[in-house]
């Protein structure tokens, strides 16, 4: 799959499209219901972000057949899946820990696959060599999974559930096992292969960064539902929930627009570009505030807001600070700007964002 | 641990050296507390030794008291031999028949959700408390000539269990398979069930999983398992003389020739206690060098 | 499996594991007689003779039900005493005596049981035969297989127990066969009487060679067969006091009462024969 291939349109097939993933997942246990619905096309990445208890694991097993739905439908290339059982379904999974089987060399874990559909085990093998070669595994193939490096274990079992030729690819969490090294080179590596597979892959992941690296598409689960869907640069500037926006680094508000003005509930105004009316959302990034010892004067079409310092943490060479008191709100400086304006926890600023950086859209 | 002082000053030297130079690099004076030599508490020591007497005083005293003398004339009769040979050959079949049913009743009892999986490992647990001979009794009922089943048996394929060979390995299975079922299931439960889900994902069915994946995984659970109730069997005694009787080479089993020895000639008895034990030692040194562990 | 007095025991109704209940029997009778050395002195309140406290009396399985049935007669004759019995395989019994367990009365099976323990000078003076138990065979109620001899047990597919020659009803057995120039092959040579009885009472044997007394015991369970050769297999059964009974007194009032007209009486009555 090559990126750009497709526009939005073809990517996301209507109810009764022939080819790739169309599903509504409801699983209900207890109190908590899942509800979601997922379209995706052959070649399309889509991963499922959200937050830890969100659902997105359920919605995965769902997928795989390892938890039965309670509602909804699921049809894979035009198939009905949803009596089949695990074994049945062309459906691949990375799972969150690999759970690559430890009495098997990386070669006979690539191998199971084909010889539980019927391969004879010198094919099922050549097809693992195969496999692992592609991957790059090829010296590890008489390697037990203990002996491997956690990127070398993630690309065993990456080949694992390939060589089964899948229909639908599914990763739980592919890079949360990785420390922070590794994660960026099998990022890059994941996503080159991702790339090169033909049908429907899906991600789950809590990290934004793998999300936007991998997939083409997001779909963002809260509490059991669908809250945002698009992709990752739309999401990206427009965040229509605290969890994303924060995910993204935003600061994000939604209220009432009248004119270049946005009212948010109980007195605290936001001075935008757009002239909107009606409920949006403004968001605006934390470099955008600037923040002032003093109540500046002058300039014009400025928002100003007196804050309290609530905390400071380093975020790469920046202070990031959190503010609370008019409009609760997180800034990026400098570690200069923050020693100059003498910042600690309890001190009172000045915040001033130019309303050209905010950005404000309709709900 | 203290090293004989036999002057082995080369081997004690390498021992030290190691931790020494990385003690002085430290800056850590003398007096460092070795691993391993700390003093065990006496009120665990002493209930540990009392309780390591009690098990080893009585086979010492077996030893002792064995009539070291006549040993050879009472070892070498036939007798001894057959049921030497029908122990193990039994011991062996029933712990078998305990493997081929006992593993995949421990499955069904670990994975499988089902109304009533406490009450049925309550029974399945029940042969452990319940006297041997009060099992024999229950299989007489059972599979007995006129049991609820042996009646069946006996009318449709002609089979009565009784006073036969089969009826011993039917006995000791009946009270060893507990040992194994029990075993298996801990381990089962242990072991992550999501291997079997990844089995399932790569086209597996629940039985290629189990017999792919799952079995390999707990073959240690399994052996320790078979050789518990291996050990178990060959050491039956109520269950079998109830259910099988006691027939030379047919159903006597050293147990019952110990029992029957016992009656009479008690240093006959010793003697073949002495042969059963030998055995069992060395079957289990045997099976631990190479099962047990290697994990 | 001790049974604590005379009056609590149940109604010797046997249960088919009583039989096995004496390989239990065998490791508890040597190391705890309910009645004690400790336990003898403690007496509710002396009888007019001077026969009071507990008096423990071991003795053969195959006299539990007559022994127990004379044990309450005897308490009521003598208010103040208790009777404790531990019945089991007259050898194991032998062993516990020759072992030091505490006990007032032995009542053995066979001669060469008490001859363990008159060799081990543990007898108080010469055992004396109190009764005579005579062979019988054991059939299934009806005797179905029309049983009428030790000729018939060979008959082929018919499957019959004998006692372990080990244990005395099965040397008695040995020789009746061997009188009668019988060569028997039994599908199992059963650790005790009581258990070969079991085997016929619950159909898995045809038939067992046991003692009157025991068929009889067995109610209408079994069916007893009589046979000619049962007279060169009698057996004895011989009584004496223990030299270290802490009860000596009230020992040889049981031994009495055992050997009065009253006493041979609830024997016969078992299937005894007199001596």
């Amino acid at each position: 799959m090559t990126a750009g291939a497709h526009d939005a349109d073809a990517r996301t097939p209507e109810n009764g499209s022939a080819e790739g993933l169309d599903a509504r997942l409801v699983v209900e246990r207890g109190s908590f219901r899942l509800d979601v619905a997922l379209s995706v096309a052959p070649g399309e990445v889509v991963a499922l972000l959200g937050p830890n208890g969100a659902g997105k694991t359920t919605a995965l097993r769902a997928l795989a057949g390892l938890t039965p739905l309670t509602g909804g439908r699921l049809r894979l290339d035009g198939t009905a899946l949803e009596r089949t059982p695990p074994e049945s379904r062309p459906v691949g999974v990375v799972f969150q820990d690999y759970l690559l089987f430890p009495h098997l060399t990386a070669l006979d874990n690539v191998a199971f696959g084909p010889r539980c559909q019927g391969a004879t085990r010198a094919e099922g093998r050549a097809r693992a060599a195969e496999w692992l070669g592609r991957l790059g595994l090829a010296e590890h193939a008489g390697a037990k999974p203990r002996r491997l490096s956690g990127g070398q274990a993630q690309r065993v079992a990456l080949a694992r559930a390939l060589a089964t030729r899948p229909r639908l690819l599914l990763l739980d969490e592919p890079l949360a096992a990785l420390d922070a090294r590794t994660r960026l080179e099998v990022r890059a590596q994941l996503r080159r292969h991702l790339a090169e597979f033909e049908a429907v892959a899906v991600l789950v992941t809590h990290d934004p960064l793998d999300a936007m690296v991998l997939a083409d598409r997001l779909v963002v689960v809260e509490d059991g539902r669908v809250v945002q869907e698009g992709t990752p640069s739309d999401i990206a500037r427009h965040p229509r929930t605290d969890y994303i926006a924060q995910l993204v680094g935003l600061n994000l508000y939604r209220g009432e627009a009248r004119g270049h003005t946005v009212r948010l509930g109980a007195g605290a105004g936001i001075t935008t570009a757009e002239d909107l009316s009606g409920p949006v959302f403004v968001a605006f990034p934390p470099s955008a505030v600037t923040l002032h010892r003093d109540r500046p004067t002058g300039a014009s079409a400025r928002n100003l807001w007196r804050c309290e310092v609530a905390g400071l943490e380093t975020h790469g060479d920046q202070i990031r600070a959190d503010l609370g008191g008019e409009l609760p709100l997180v800034a990026d400086l400098t570690a200069v700007a923050a020693a100059e304006l003498d910042l600690h926890p309890g001190a009172t600023v000045w915040a001033a964002v130019k309303a050209t950086q905010t950005h404000a859209y309709p709900v | 641990m203290t090293f004989p002082g036999d002057g082995s000053d080369a081997a004690t030297g390498t021992l030290r050296r190691g931790p020494r130079r990385r003690r002085n690099r430290a800056g850590g004076g003398g007096g460092t507390a070795r691993p391993g030599g700390r003093g065990v508490p006496l009120p665990l020591l002493v209930p540990a030794l009392i309780g390591l007497a009690f098990l080893i005083v009585p086979l010492a005293a077996l030893l002792v008291r064995a009539p070291w003398r006549s040993l050879p004339e009472l070892l070498t009769s036939a007798e001894v031999w057959q049921a030497l040979r029908l122990s193990l050959v039994c011991a062996t079949a029933a712990t078998a028949v305990s493997l081929v049913i006992g593993v995949p009743l421990a499955w069904l009892l670990a994975r499988v959700e089902f109304p009533g999986r406490g009450l049925v490992r309550a029974l399945v647990t029940l042969p452990l408390v319940l006297p041997p001979v009060v099992g024999g009794v229950a299989l007489l009922m059972a599979l007995g000539r006129n049991g609820i089943v042996g009646t069946w048996l006996d009318s449709w394929f002609g089979v009565t269990l009784p006073f036969t060979t089969a009826g011993v390995v039917v006995a000791e299975a009946f009270v060893a398979m507990p040992f194994l079922v029990i075993s298996v299931e801990g381990t089962l439960r242990a072991a992550d069930p999501r291997y079997e889900e990844a089995a399932a994902t790569l086209g597996a069915s629940r039985f290629t999983a189990f017999r792919r994946v799952t079995l390999p995984l707990i073959a240690p659970g399994v052996a320790a398992g078979a050789v518990l109730a291996w050990a178990r069997a060959l050491g039956e005694f109520g269950a079998t003389i109830t259910f099988a009787g006691n027939f030379p080479d047919r159903t006597q089993t050293m147990p019952l020739a110990v029992y029957l020895a016992l009656q009479s000639d008690p240093e006959a008895a010793i003697a073949l206690s002495l042969v059963l034990l030998a055995v069992s030692v060395a079957v289990l040194a045997g099976l631990r060098d190479r099962w047990m562990t290697a994990r | 499996m001790t049974t604590r007095t005379a009056r609590s025991t149940r109604t010797p109704r046997r249960t088919p594991w009583a039989a096995g209940l004496g390989a239990a029997l065998l490791a508890l009778s040597a190391c705890s007689p309910s009645g004690g050395p400790d336990g003898s002195g403690r007496s509710g309140g002396s009888s007019p003779d001077g026969v009071s406290g507990t008096v423990t009396v071991f003795a053969a399985a195959s006299l539990k039900e007559s022994f127990t049935a004379l044990g309450e007669d005897f308490e009521k004759q003598h208010p103040g005493t208790e009777v404790t019995f531990s019945f089991g395989g007259s050898d194991s019994l032998a062993a516990s005596i020759t072992g030091g367990a505490p006990a007032d009365v032995f009542a053995s099976a066979s001669p060469r049981t008490m001859k363990i323990v008159t060799d081990a000078a543990d007898a108080a003076g010469t055992p004396a035969t109190f009764v005579r138990n005579e062979l019988e065979i054991a059939t299934l109620p009806g005797n179905p297989e029309g049983i009428s001899s030790l000729q018939d047990l060979t008959a082929p597919g018919l499957k019959v127990v004998l006692c372990d020659k080990e244990v005395p009803c099965g040397a008695a057995a040995r020789k009746a066969l061997d009188a009668g120039r019988v060569k028997l092959t039994p599908v199992s040579y059963e650790q005790d009487v009581k258990a070969a009885v079991t085997k016929v009472r619950l159909k898995e044997a045809d038939a067992a060679v046991v003692y009157r007394t025991d068929v009889r015991a067995a109610g209408d369970k079994v069916e007893g067969v009589e046979f000619p050769e049962a007279a060169d297999a009698v057996n004895d059964y011989p009584i004496v006091r223990l030299k270290d009974a802490p009860n000596a007194g009230a020992a040889e009032a049981f031994i009495a009462l055992v050997r009065s007209a009253a006493g041979q009486e609830v024997l016969t009555r078992a299937g005894f024969l007199k001596p």
